[in-house]
């Protein structure tokens, strides 16, 4: 896809709009709908789509692999983690209301967090297996 | 449209079509007002699982072989399935019915406490990553076993690499 012009200048103006938007899903989805699985799933498409238009060796340049699949881990890791924060703070396995000061705030980090995780998992896990998939068929 | 997805033997077709039933499917999820389920089907039903569907066709074959066994003994099984599923839903409460049970159950301590509780505006929200935490871990990490399983099966690249390395020493030079 290399030589189409209008569809590499279209990719080009609606990539960066499609990542800031899934980042907006990722952190706005405490007040609107969305939240970590749908904003990592917009993350992956926009680097996916990325990669349809410009080849698939400059996005691995973009996102190596091997980020990618530490990502794996990392977010759900983090998720994990997070849980055990709240152990070692003296509530229960994933309660987030020792987290904060109050309730309310320690609710709204552990969300936070966890929701990070989630997103971080989503996207890596979809990229990998694009990466995968693509990478096979040359 | 699902009756055109059984009966095409064009896969890219195929691909195109459930595409489109994903989307008609999240218009429908706008429509029960369930915004989250729709925005996710949207983005994996339509978007990403399109795309890995491709992947799967580049990889693969674009057109489906003819079977050669005939399908009628399944047919009646689904048929006597998917009658069975509608027998059951017969007992169902209506759609909306505030006196269901799933309505009298936790649903109202969510609706009317999460506000003092937990302080966020998003209730889906609030059930799925506090509530259920729980199930939310368990549900990451489904996703990253899958992500582990298709790196098990297809990532392979390092023993490719050893591979064709292997094959430059036998053919006695490299490719450059």
């Amino acid at each position: 896809m290399q030589h189409h012009v209008v569809l590499r200048v279209v990719a080009k103006i609606l990539i960066p709009f499609i990542l800031l938007f899934a980042l907006y899903v990722q952190f706005h989805g405490d007040y609107g709908p969305g939240g970590g699985f749908q904003a990592g799933v917009l993350f992956a498409a926009g680097i996916i789509l990325y990669a349809i238009i410009f080849g698939l060796d400059t996005s691995r340049k973009v996102v190596p692999m091997a980020v990618a699949r530490w990502g794996i881990a990392l977010g759900l890791l983090l998720y994990a983690l997070t849980g055990v924060a709240g152990l070692l703070l003296g509530g229960n396995y994933l309660n987030y209301s020792v987290l904060g000061a109050t309730q309310q705030s320690g609710q709204h980090i552990g969300i936070l967090v966890i929701e990070f995780g989630v997103g971080l998992t989503v996207a890596s896990v979809m990229l990998t297996v694009f990466y995968a998939f693509a990478g096979k068929g040359r | 449209m699902a009756v055109a997805i059984v009966r095409l033997r064009s896969l890219f077709a195929v691909v195109m079509l459930s595409g489109i039933y994903s989307l008609i499917a999240a218009a429908i999820f706008v429509q029960l007002d369930a915004v989250d389920v729709a925005f996710t089907e949207a983005a994996v039903g339509a978007g990403i699982s399109t795309v890995l569907m491709l992947g799967t066709l580049a990889l693969t074959t674009n057109h489906e072989k003819i079977p050669h066994y005939t399908p009628y003994l399944p047919l009646v099984l689904v048929v006597l399935t998917g009658a069975a599923l509608f027998y059951g839903t017969l007992d169902m409460p209506y759609f909306g019915d505030p006196n269901a049970p799933i309505h009298q159950h936790v649903a109202p301590h969510y609706l009317e406490l999460s506000p003092q509780e937990i302080g966020i505006k998003n209730i889906v929200t609030n059930i799925l990553a506090s509530y259920r935490g729980y199930d939310t871990l368990g549900e990451v990490t489904v996703i990253f076993t899958a992500g582990v399983g298709v790196l098990a099966l297809l990532g392979g690249r390092r023993r490719k690499r050893q591979r064709s390395e292997d094959m430059d020493k036998s053919v006695g030079g490299g490719m450059f």
